[in-house]
This record gives structure tokens, sequence and C-alpha cells, in this order.
């Protein structure tokens, strides 16, 4: 007999999951479409972003360690991770680092895998390669410094000179 | 003005005929999202962000590097009205976002529309290029040469591992979508479609109807894009998505042959009714102009209609939609008025070709 009007045989038989609560529903055909309402919200409810959403608040995997998403924050444009959820989009291009932790696992899911493969942009991609080789270069440095080989040491201050003045120019 | 004068100066490169498979494929469109290093995305952008963006890419269209492609203008949303705003979104030369978002939108067009460019759209720049036919390949070559034009003075985001950098994490990596744009009747006709559609979203790739809600594809016009962008390179993404449109297009032409020979008075009828239609009709909604335009458009690839010229389906789906209709009849017209327009214009360009149109 449905729920709902108690008149008719119930044929539409679903089951509603509201955080992790199950209601079962018996309805006849008719109460069902009047009721149907709450699956045509539903449906529109279901945009891309909340997608989105849904896939960046989900763990990748049990054990799981990455820093709980309300203290990830951006320390460029100040956008933290919880706003990003929301919206669906990131603030600055720095926010790929700050939040590389949760995204990472997110782009394995929706991307094909993490690595750029593509086009590599001629002076950008030229800065990109600089800039890391600055950044072995600066800690080579600093061991050369610490283990007293000042011969070295100053060849790599130079080289690291070079490279300052060619990213400025 | 004449209509054929107003078509020669309102239509787009791509909204005339041409182009490889062009009964099928209707376009081509390469799709790049960039943005400016060290700058807040628009999400998050304030007016100097916002005018910075707008200052760099005016200078960069100002190069010899840019001009060696193409005349370009910068034109600000703020500085268009809401009705040529609108006609750009028909022309499917800026997307609906930017026409109704905020103050800081812009668009640079290249004089013959093959190129436009977004700029403080959901990212600083979205490079967009697109064609008549199945020319990935070529739309690919010109988008990346405006690209590699604007890097001659725009610092990029990119980022050794995760490429181009985007506001959304689904365009990061390579910032590319590329999508075909094709008139399948035939497997709407036998069925199949849903099928088909199916199996392509198997295949990391996404299509959907271009006109009309949610599933229902007015005008049996569906566009197919490549979802993922990062870990694949352009080529690759170009390549997969071309594959899958040459066995659409195989399919499509598979099921026409099967209508011709197995339901062929069936066809004709239902193609020569909607030309009567399209012909006579004295008001049309723009629902029906689609589909009618579809019936047609197959009869005349099938050769069941002749002496109209395969074009109108892209003409007239563009040149009937309601910022185009205004344009042309240079008035706003209210939903009804523009029902009575619409079939007007319709005839109009049937006359064009056939003088038994009444």
């Amino acid at each position: 007999m449905c729920q709902r009007c108690n008149e008719r045989p119930a044929t539409v038989h679903f089951t509603k999951i509201v955080n992790g609560e199950q209601s079962g529903y018996h309805l006849c055909e008719q109460c069902a479409k009047e009721h149907g309402g709450f699956f045509a919200k539903a449906a529109q409810a279901f945009d891309f972003n909340q997608l989105l959403s849904g896939l960046l608040n989900m763990e990748s995997s049990p054990g799981f360690s990455a820093p709980p998403a309300t203290s990830l924050r951006c320390s460029s444009c100040g956008m933290s991770y919880s706003q990003f959820t929301e919206i669906g989009r990131l603030g600055c291009p720095k926010c790929y680092e700050s939040f590389s932790v949760r995204l990472d696992p997110l782009l394995r899911r929706i991307q094909n895998g993490t690595a750029h493969s593509g086009k590599v942009p001629v002076r950008s991609g030229e800065q990109v390669k600089v800039r890391k080789n600055l950044d072995t270069l600066r800690k080579e440095l600093q061991s050369a410094i610490a283990s007293e080989q000042f011969e070295r040491a100053a060849q790599l201050r130079d080289q690291i000179r070079d490279l300052e003045q060619r990213m400025n120019h | 003005m004449s209509l054929s004068d107003f078509l020669q100066t309102a239509m787009s490169q791509w909204m005339k005929n041409g182009g490889p498979e062009d009964d099928i494929v209707l376009s081509s469109r390469i799709r790049v999202a960039r943005n400016i290093h060290d700058t807040p995305f628009p999400t998050l952008q304030t007016d100097t962000h916002a005018n910075y963006v707008i200052d760099q890419v005016t200078s960069a269209i100002a190069t010899p590097e840019m001009q060696h492609l193409g005349t370009f203008e910068l034109l600000r949303c703020v500085e268009m009205s809401p009705l040529d705003r609108q006609v750009l979104v028909e022309k499917h030369l800026i997307s609906r976002d930017l026409a109704e978002g905020g103050k800081h939108g812009a668009v640079i067009l290249r004089s013959d529309e093959v190129a436009s460019i977004l700029v403080n759209e959901e990212d600083h720049l979205r490079i967009q290029c697109i064609m008549p036919g199945l020319r990935l390949n070529e739309a690919w070559t010109l988008a990346s040469q405006i690209d590699d034009a604007f890097e001659m003075t725009l610092a990029y985001a990119f980022h050794e591992q995760y490429g181009y950098l985007t506001a959304c994490p689904t365009n990061v990596g390579t910032g590319i979508r590329a999508s075909v744009m094709m008139h399948l009747p035939g497997l709407v006709l036998t069925g199949q479609i849903s099928r088909m559609l199916a199996a392509i979203s198997q295949v990391g790739l996404t299509v959907r109807g271009i006109y009309g809600e949610g599933s229902e594809a007015l005008g049996n016009i569906f566009q197919v894009s490549n979802q993922m962008t990062l870990g694949e390179t352009e080529e690759e993404i170009i390549g997969n998505l071309s594959s899958v449109v040459s066995q659409l297009i195989d399919h499509e032409r598979n099921a026409r042959r099967a209508l011709a020979e197995e339901n062929r008075e069936a066809l004709e009828d239902r193609v020569c009714r909607s030309f009567g239609i399209l012909a006579y009709a004295r008001r049309m909604d723009s629902k029906e102009t689609l589909q009618r335009l579809s019936d047609v458009r197959l009869g005349i690839d099938m050769g069941i209609i002749k002496g109209v010229s395969a074009g109108i389906l892209k003409e007239l789906m563009v040149m009937t939609q309601p910022a185009f209709l205004q344009k042309y009849y240079r008035q706003e017209l209210h939903p009804a008025e523009r029902d009575i327009r619409r079939a007007a214009l319709i005839r109009e360009r049937l006359r064009m070709d056939d003088t038994e149109v009444r």
C-alpha cells in the first residue's frame, strides 16, 4: 500500500540516503510523480562545481595523511583550501604549490596523471629551468661553505651571479 | 541592407561551408588557456590586476610577431552593448560567461574571426581558433602561433611539473580543449546515438548537444571534446579526438546509407515536409527551426533536395538566434515578433537559392 495516499498499491520503491542514514519509501506511481519534485531538485543541484567539490573533499585512501583542509592556505593570494572546494577555482598560480598535497590525488583522478608532457613556453620554460638550476647551485654553495671548500664556493657564487643576471635581463 | 550583403559582413569564417568532411563536421575549435605569472587568477582579481592584464595583452597584440599573424582588435565588454555581446556569443566567438560576466572582460578578435582571445574570463587568456570542417591540426597550429606571439611579451604562469597553470584544475597542463561540432541526424534517426555517446565517454572524451537543455540535442548537432588536459601532449589529445571523430563520421555515413536503402520514402517525406515548412511557414520558434534545418541539410547531403546550398544549416542556425535577428532587423523584438521575423528571414534566405519559395 502507498505510504502517502494509503489508497493505491505501492509500485515505486526507493531508498533515500542522507548523511549515511537510510530510509525506505514505498509509493504508488501517482504519488511518486507528485513527489518527484525532489528528484528534479536533486538533478538541478547536480552541477559541475559540486561534482568537483565532492572529489576535492574525498580522502584518497585510508591512512592518507594530508594536513586537514581547514589549515591549508595559499601564502601568496590567501585563498584557503576550503574556499577552493566551494568555488572550484584556484586563486593564483602559487595555489598549485600551496595545495599540492591535496591537489596531486585530485589530479590523478580527474586528469591523465600529474605530469605535464606537452608544449613548454620558450621564455618562461627557460626561466623555469634557470630557476631550478639556481636552486641547486645555491644549495651546493651552502654545503661548500659549510665544509670550508672556499675555492669551490667562489666558483659557485660566480655561476649564480651569471644566472641571476640572465634572469633579470 | 539586403540579406546577401548582411551575410557577407556578418558571417564568421567557420559559418561558411568548406573544409574536409564538411557534410558532417560543421566546425573544429581549439581553445588554449593561459595565465600571467605572479598575478591572481580572475577569481580573486582586483581592478588593478584586471587592468594590468588588459594593459599587458594590449601591448602584446601591437608587436610585429602578432601583427604578422593578422589584424587584431581588443574590445572591452563594457564598451559593447549587451546585444553586440550576445551576437558574439551566438557566433561562438565568446562565451556566455564572458558576455554576462563582470566589468573586466574583453575580447581580442582577428578580423576574419577565425581567432578570438577571451581576456579575464575564467583565465587571463583563452586563445580560441575556430575553422569550418575537420581541421583540428590547422586550428592548433594557429592557436600555438598566437600563443608564441603572446609569450614574446607575456610571462606565463608555467610550472615544471603541472605545465600551464589555470584557475580550474580541470584545464591545467596543456590548457587545451579541442572540440568538433558534428551534424549527426543519421545516428539519431536510426536510434544509435545514445550507444555511440556512451562509448565516447569511455575514452576520455565528452559529448554534448550544443543547442537545447540537458540531454536533448536540438538540430542533431553535437560537440565532441577532450576531457583531460594534463598528462598527454597536445598532439596526442588532438590525435585521439580526431580518430574518434573519424569513426563517428563512418558510422554516420553508414546510418545515412541504411536510411536511404531501407526507408527511402519515410526519409524523403520527412526532409521535404521540413523544407515545405521552412519555405512557407509564417511563424517559427528556434527549436523547430533547428529541427527543420537539420532535416533539410540531410536532404541536401543525400541529394533529395537540389538547388539549395548546404551552407544554410550553419548560416541559419546562427542567424536565427535572438540577438542576430534583432541585429538584422535593427530593432528590439519580443519572442512572438521574433518567431514571425525568423520565419521571414528563413524564407528570404531560401529565396536566394530557390525562386519557388513564397
